[in-house]
């Protein structure tokens, strides 16, 4: 009941926050000078199409460009009504993007479940990877098991993504006959999901997982490394190995059990950087995730497109965290208490 | 030394128990604070070497234009894609100094590519303390001395030329100017933010330190990487690279403090009830002085080894978005800049030296990490 009344609690501040990120994201979305309709209504009339001119005004009018910006704000939210009544946000109507002369919704579509599916895979990864490394690291600590794993960490917290992403596809190619760029072969894009387009999805994502995986997987290693090296130099596991308990046993009984703690809970402070890190990697390996498309409309200046991704991006972050802290409770019920307090 | 019957060694020196206590910790319990953190720092042998590399490297950076060869936007239409130039020591047997053979471009028929083949026969001395291409030292004084340059009508590129046929080590040199600075200007603006808001936060509590407290929480719990890109794309675009260059730092610094206030605050939280702030307070010391004279310097060593660590990121993110093209754009020289030119496969297989600027990345970003764990590991001098 507690746990039901907390992950209410929890939901509650997210959307909270996730109406303040809007504000936050409209305004930073309205900073450059200037917009695309004007430029384009300027450009048009110096060129004499007046038709074109007719249609921008129209898409002004359309859209509430022509009121006050926090009238705007609260039209593409949903929170008032604009010309078509409640049309925003939060009604699932997602604008119209300028650049491309199409719904926002139409040329987001497909990318936003293949972006929810490599940020999953890479959290995935990051559990695989950093879970038995770290442990190992601090088990068998100041040895060449320690040493290897902390050079690797530090060489994935240190070594550019799409540095990575290059190299790996590269040798990948090379050795592995891995396919470069995208997500999938060209010929499954707009079709139906089937057991093959899966298949492809799969090994195209082998490489993406990593590049995005990595840093977290390492920052991630350490922390684990850390936790397990203050919990192996208690006493109660010298008493375990002086009762005779085989060693991983021992490890998995008792320290991983409070070492895992910061574990789930540091993948709501990893999440925001692997999404920002998927949006970069996502832009030099022409994944089809929204990573492309932001940037196209950042550079023009496509309101609704770039705010709407802007948005998702957050929001993807925020039920993460969200997810995060109510397993958090899950695995610990000394948390649940304080983590309202503070 | 005697050694007792029954084996075991003792020292022939008489014995005064007060003396070795004495005289073992009196030399600590006296030092000053810097001293016993520099004494502890001294032992993390890979903190203080990457501390080296990186002071060399920032003293450096003034005198860019003296040590490199070449101009940050000179262009040698010759010798475009130039693979890197090894310099000799030794020509036929025959010791002569640092010398380079003169290369000569050549179109390769078949991949439609420059060859550059170079003539063994004819060894060309390097000049050192030459004239070249005109530069500010440190951005004030105009010279155009170099430490070295290429022999008349031969060139030397160290690490290959770029599309342009502009010296890329000479440009590594240049664009280090922008790329380390950028971290030291975000890192201000971020500590700066972080100590301000973190401090009154954590001091006066009650409703501000909420309001703060989810500001914090909102801006930790957003992906960065996308922010930026759209906080810079609304950098205007004919700006002056120097001004794009401060407000990118800007930006960087923005997004960055929450992490520091969070620290911050929770010290603050956790000092606030200490006696000898309560002394303070009931000496009529103002808030702001008891926060600046009496709590800050508890936690600074603290706050500047996590300020070190947080360095690596804003260099990283002034790549990224150089590298994406919106951060710094093509006047300026910085490595994000000279990457954009690596961002294909086909580049990196057919000319690889134009990946280079990754080198210095990833060995200045690795510095920095092992600089900040050192500084932290040693700034409790009285832990053992």
């Amino acid at each position: 009941m507690a746990l039901l009344r907390y992950s209410i609690y929890r939901f509650g501040t997210m959307i909270l926050t996730l109406v303040v990120v809007s504000v936050l994201v409209f305004v930073i979305i309205n900073l450059p000078p200037g917009d695309y309709l004007s430029n384009q209504i300027a450009e048009l009339q110096a060129s004499g199409q007046s038709a074109g001119v007719a249609k921008a005004e129209f898409l002004r009018k359309e859209y509430a460009l022509d009121r006050p910006l926090y009238q705007q704000y609260l039209v593409w939210m949903g929170f008032i009504p604009g010309p078509q009544g409640f049309s925003g946000l939060i009604q699932g109507d997602l604008g119209w993007s300028f650049e491309f002369d199409r719904p926002v919704a139409e040329i987001v579509g497909d990318t936003v479940w293949l972006t929810v599916v490599v940020n999953l895979a890479a959290v995935v990864f990051v559990y695989i990877v950093a879970l038995p490394l770290g442990v190992l690291a601090a088990a068998r600590s100041r040895t060449w098991v320690d040493y290897t794993s902390a050079f690797i960490g530090y060489l994935g917290l240190a070594t550019p993504n799409f540095l990575l992403a290059l190299i790996l596809y590269y040798y990948g190619r090379q050795y592995l006959n891995i396919p470069i760029g995208g997500l999938m072969d060209p010929i499954y894009e707009g079709m139906p999901l089937t057991w093959e387009k899966l298949k492809s999805v799969g090994v195209h994502l082998i490489v993406p997982t990593i590049v995005i995986g990595t840093a977290g997987a390492s920052a991630m290693m350490q922390r684990l490394r850390a936790n397990m090296l203050d919990e192996l130099g208690k006493p109660y596991v010298e008493t375990a190995v002086a009762k005779g308990m085989s060693p991983a046993r021992m490890l998995t009984k008792y320290p991983l059990r409070v070492a895992f703690n910061p574990f789930v809970a540091d993948i709501g402070n990893l999440l925001p950087s692997m999404v920002s890190g998927s949006v970069l990697v996502s832009v030099v390996m022409g994944l089809q995730t929204i990573g492309p498309t932001l940037l196209t409309a950042l550079k023009t200046q496509d309101l609704f497109l770039s705010g709407f991704i802007l948005m998702f991006v957050a929001l993807l972050t925020l039920i993460g965290t969200m997810i995060s802290d109510i397993l958090l409770v899950l695995l610990d019920p000394r948390i649940r208490y304080e983590g309202r307090e503070t | 030394m005697t050694q007792l019957p029954d084996g075991r060694y003792v020292d022939d020196a008489p014995y005064d128990p007060q003396a070795s206590i004495q005289q073992l910790e009196r030399r600590d319990l006296d030092a000053p604070n810097w001293l016993l953190v520099w004494r502890k720092f001294k032992t993390h042998k890979l903190g203080l070497i990457s501390g080296l590399f990186l002071l060399v490297c920032y003293l450096m950076l003034p005198f860019a234009g003296f040590i490199a060869p070449y101009g940050a936007n000179e262009r040698n239409s010759d010798h475009l894609y130039s693979p890197p130039q090894a310099v000799h020591w030794f020509h036929e047997g025959v010791f002569i100094g640092p010398f380079v053979y003169p290369t000569v471009a050549e179109a390769d028929l078949e991949t439609f590519q420059w060859i550059f083949v170079a003539d063994e026969t004819d060894p060309r001395p390097l000049e050192f303390f030459c004239e070249g291409a005109r530069y500010k030292l440190a951005g004030l004084i105009e010279s155009d001395t170099h430490l070295f340059c290429p022999p008349e009508g031969v060139t030397l590129f160290l690490w290959g030329s770029d599309r342009l046929g502009r010296d890329i080590f000479s440009r590594i040199l240049y664009g280090a100017q922008l790329s380390l600075t950028v971290g030291l200007i975000g890192i201000s603006v971020s500590f700066f933010l972080g100590i301000l808001l973190g401090s009154i936060a954590g001091y006066f509590g009650g409703r501000i330190d909420w309001v703060i407290n989810r500001v914090i929480e909102i801006l930790r719990s957003l992906p960065e990487l996308p922010l930026w890109l759209a906080l810079s794309a609304a950098v205007p675009s004919n700006w002056t690279p120097v001004a794009v260059f401060f407000i990118i730092s800007v930006i960087l610094g923005i997004l960055d403090w929450p992490g520091l206030a969070r620290a911050v605050r929770a010290k603050f939280l956790s000092l606030r009830e200490e006696e000898y702030v309560r002394a303070a307070e009931m000496m009529g010391a103002p808030s702001g002085r008891v926060i600046r004279k009496h709590l800050l310097p508890n936690f600074m060593s603290h706050l500047i080894a996590s300020a070190t660590l947080s360095i690596p990121a804003m260099i990283l993110g002034e790549t990224a978005l150089s590298f994406l093209g919106l951060g710094l754009r093509a006047p300026a020289v910085s490595w994000g800049v000279m990457l954009n030119d690596a961002q294909n496969l086909a580049s990196i297989e057919i000319y690889p030296w134009t990946a280079i600027p990754m080198l210095p990345i990833v060995v200045v970003v690795l510095a920095f990490n092992f600089l900040g764990d050192g500084l932290r590991d040693s700034l409790d001098p009285y832990q053992q």
